[in-house]
């Protein structure tokens, strides 16, 4: 809304690191709060994965902290472990990756790779942060209502979501406030990407990144808002005492419940997958994004297909929108109906598969650089590639009979998201670290943390599909203890909890070596990686207003080993020879 | 933003009081219709369709939409598109069910 | 640098960053409504009987020329400062902001008058969505009422310093004003008439 202020004089403290509206320093404020509630997020996790290795024994050390509300001597209480479910899904999706994705990622590298001066709204900007800030304060104090945190799962379904504790009422409105900040941010990602790409940028000469992060504003921008309307609506369900949700004659614990009835379970599940799907989109997106920047970059040469992987994206995106209710196959649905999600399913994994095909491809005949960033790149391939291909049983209706809501489910979209994006995002923070420092992470504990990671996320997560196509659901407090068809496969849970644990100590490398870099990291030159994209032809740290004149772009975003350059990488902004 | 002339403005004028009349007109039309007590099906279609062209004119002439840039367009038919998902196929998942 | 295409427009798109912004915000509220007429849609068609003549026809039919009367005075304060007639444009977008008032104050009658009466939105899914949409729909209002109050007042000491950024953003203005009326055109024959 406003011609920014390019020339700021002396900026107080709280104007210039708290309340600034540069989209650096924003970018950097989402960096570091998402990565604290991936930290938290993945906390929770470690605490269930105790009570599913060794059911009803006392959680160590932090088990009398938790008070007799929650794990009374220690032991977890069913109602606690249903919150720890709930409340690491959404802290992980929604405070977690999609604002380092897309709020850090998306923030500090866009504007320098488009060559812009900020985005296009800076004051937004800083809204969307504090807004999000707002949304993630009131998720975490959920957790010390009466009766605790959200416990309907993430996907807070209806009725039981209706009239669970103040917890969920907590959850909505902290959604509200997150898909409030979401909506902010994509308006400004889009007209940021439309409106202020340098002289020359075309299109297609845009760096995948930056094709990846405009379509998942697109996503953000019109599937959010049934979300937001379908919290509306819960919310007036639990405290206006309307029966969106609830339908006739419900009763609860031996009573009925007095409400006027009428309404529908489905329409909560309709509401939310539409967003929901969406959303695993918006979670993958980004993370292609990265790891084609950095295979680019670590191969020398130009990414094969980059027509094809941008035509992919775009399809992509459409298709999400019209493939919601594979999640709600057994819901009674009809044939017709089903056989139309099942093929808008089908389909859309076509452009996943030509995506990663063509980063496949991309290394071929590449000078291939083992860097830290490029280790995750690479493992980014198979990991997305199970997470995928593993998926497609879901996607038809006559699979997914055996296993819906098992662990099947959890093993498939945790490969997607955790050896999947997460490493896409690992693989970013080492890559764009020096943009930032002007040092470099060290290499050895980055291989530390990457093989160390790779290993414990493949233990945690491949025995799920076992145990899963065992028929053991989710989201049962004892992981299947009681059940007679659990028995054979019920071992697997201690070996993945210790998975996880080992997983954990695994990231202490990265943690530290991320604060000690800041500080003690090797210094490097300017354009370390020798990359070809805008964002490395900025002074480090770029300055207030990122270039020092507007940048002008001659060339497609890949130009590695040119044949007859003098280097084996050629800049965006470089003039073509006279 | 291009400074159009005054006079193109009065043109631009004469075009919204036009158009405001023509609004008040179909709100009575459409209110009218009401008191017929049609059957639902064209209750429905005759209600929609007069709501319809009174959304067309506020967006076309007041919100200038008939004379906006390609982007903008784009942008709105991709979001129509979806709109139109939105309403119809909850209703279509609710109506093709397993009895 | 400063953030180019804030008054001018660009011209590969010819657009200004505002109006695309604006317009990409629209299409958001789109899906927003969109998501409450298809919960109507759902919850009247799997209902066993919906209400009839429950609702003031006639309030509302005034209520429906009240908006759409405010949106022609909005479009006619940004045709005033594109004439460049200042006072016009306080006219024009005071009698916006008053007929916010009326709109509002009818929906005070209508919604006290069923209030008093029991008719509340837990009594059936058809006045939960009913005080659901009008109600989000009122706090639209609202708060276009005060981005327009505040373009009447001190917001509109930027026609003296910046006269063409002022005027696109009484063009922005405009359109969600707009867009809350065509979200009301909607609304009032869905609610009220069918």
């Amino acid at each position: 809304m406003e011609g920014n202020h390019s020339h700021d004089h002396e900026l107080g403290f709280w104007r210039k690191y708290v309340f600034s509206q540069d989209h650096k320093v924003i970018g950097i404020q989402y960096g570091f709060t998402s990565l604290l509630f991936l930290l938290f997020g993945f906390t929770l996790m470690m605490v269930m994965r105790w009570q599913l290795a060794y059911p009803g024994q006392p959680i160590p050390i932090i088990g009398s902290w938790l008070g007799d509300d929650r794990a009374p001597q220690g032991i977890m209480l069913p109602e606690f472990y249903n919150q720890l479910g709930a409340m690491h899904g959404t802290i992980m999706v929604f405070l977690g990756i999609v604002p380092l994705a897309v709020g850090a990622f998306g923030n500090y590298v866009m504007p320098l790779q488009i060559g812009a001066p900020d985005m296009a709204f800076p004051k937004l900007n800083m809204m969307s942060y504090w807004v999000y800030f707002m949304g993630g304060v009131t998720m975490l104090t959920s957790f010390v209502m009466p009766g605790g945190a959200a416990n309907s799962g993430w996907t807070s379904y209806p009725p039981l979501s209706d009239i669970a504790t103040i917890g969920q009422t907590v959850w909505l409105i902290g959604m509200v406030f997150l898909i409030t900040s979401s909506l902010l941010g994509s308006v400004n990602f889009i007209v940021t990407i439309v409106q202020l790409r340098a002289k020359g940028l075309t299109f297609m000469r845009l760096p995948f990144f930056v094709w990846a992060q405009f379509v998942t504003s697109f996503l953000l921008l019109l599937a959010f808002p049934p979300l937001e309307a379908a919290g509306v609506l819960q919310l007036m369900d639990r405290l206006a005492g309307t029966s969106f949700f609830l339908p006739s004659g419900l009763v609860v614990t031996g009573q009925p419940l007095n409400v006027s009835g009428g309404g529908s379970p489905l329409l909560w599940q309709h509401l939310f997958w539409f967003l929901a799907h969406p959303e695993v989109y918006v979670l993958i997106l980004p993370a292609m994004g990265i790891v084609a920047e950095v295979i680019a970059n670590n191969t020398r040469k130009p990414l094969w297909g980059y027509k094809s992987m941008v035509y992919a994206a775009i399809f992509l995106g459409f298709m999400s929108f019209i493939v919601w209710a594979h999640h709600m196959f057994m819901t009674g649905m009809g044939t017709i109906i089903s056989t139309f999600f099942q093929t808008t399913t089908m389909i859309i994994s076509i452009p996943s598969i030509i995506i990663l095909t063509a980063l496949f491809i991309s290394l071929w005949g590449g000078s291939i650089r083992f860097t830290t960033p490029m280790l995750f790149a690479l493992a980014f391939l198979p990991m997305f590639g199970i997470g995928g291909l593993t998926g497609l049983p879901l996607g038809l209706s006559a699979t997914d009979i055996p296993l819906h809501d098992t662990y099947y489910v959890i093993g498939h979209f945790h490969y997607v998201v955790a050896p999947g994006t997460i490493f896409a995002l690992f693989a970013g923070i080492y890559y764009w670290f020096p943009k930032l420092t002007g040092r470099k992470m060290n290499e050895t504990l980055g291989r530390i943390h990457f093989f160390g990671s790779f290993v414990c996320m493949n233990a945690i997560f491949m025995p799920m599909f076992i145990v899963g196509l065992a028929g053991v659901s989710r989201r049962l407090w004892d992981g299947g203890a009681q059940y007679a068809h659990a028995q054979p496969v019920l071992h697997w849970n201690e070996f993945m909890s210790h998975g996880a644990w080992a997983l954990g100590v695994f990231q202490l490398f990265f943690i530290f070596n991320l604060f000690w870099s800041i500080r003690k990291g090797k210094k490097v030159e300017e354009n370390y990686w020798h990359a070809t994209t805008l964002e490395w032809a900025t002074p480090t740290p770029p300055p207030h207003g990122n270039f020092l004149t507007a940048p002008e772009v001659f060339r497609p975003p890949y130009e590695y080993s040119v044949p007859g350059a003098k280097r084996d990488f050629t800049p965006q902004n470089q003039r073509m020879e006279a | 933003m291009e400074l159009t002339h005054a006079e193109d403005i009065k043109k631009h004028v004469r075009v919204y009081i036009t158009v405001f009349v023509t609004l008040l007109a179909l709100t009575i039309i459409t209110v009218t219709i009401s008191y017929f007590n049609l059957s639902v099906v064209p209750a429905i279609i005759a209600a929609l369709i007069i709501a319809s062209v009174k959304g067309s004119l506020v967006a076309s002439y007041f919100m200038h939409l008939i004379s906006e840039k390609k982007i903008i367009y784009a942008a709105l038919s991709l979001t129509v598109v979806f709109f139109l998902v939105l309403i119809f196929v909850p209703l279509l998942a609710m109506s093709d069910r397993i009895h | 640098m400063e953030i180019p295409y804030t008054i001018k427009a660009r011209p590969d798109t010819g657009l200004i960053n505002a109006k695309l912004g604006i317009w990409l915000f629209l299409a958001s509220e789109v899906m927003l409504f969109g998501a409450l007429f298809s919960s109507y849609i759902l919850l009247r068609v799997g209902a066993v009987e919906w209400p009839h003549h429950v609702l003031d026809v006639p309030l509302a039919t005034v209520n429906t020329a009240v908006l759409i009367t405010s949106s022609i005075t909005m479009v006619m304060s940004w045709a005033s400062l594109m004439m460049k007639d200042f006072k016009k444009y306080k006219i024009y977008m005071g009698a916006t902001i008053l007929l916010g008032f009326v709109f509002l104050t009818i929906k005070y009658f209508e919604y006290s008058h069923h209030i008093q009466i029991g008719e509340i939105p837990s009594k059936s899914t058809f006045f939960a969505i009913y005080f659901t949409m009008t109600g989000l729909h009122m706090l639209h209002v609202i708060g276009g009422m005060i981005v327009n109050s505040y373009f009447w007042g001190p917001g509109s000491k930027m026609w003296k310093t910046e006269p063409e950024r002022f005027t696109n953003r009484i063009e922005v203005a405009g359109l969600y004003w707009h867009f809350v009326d065509l979200v009301w055109i909607f609304l009032f024959p869905v609610l009220y008439l069918l």
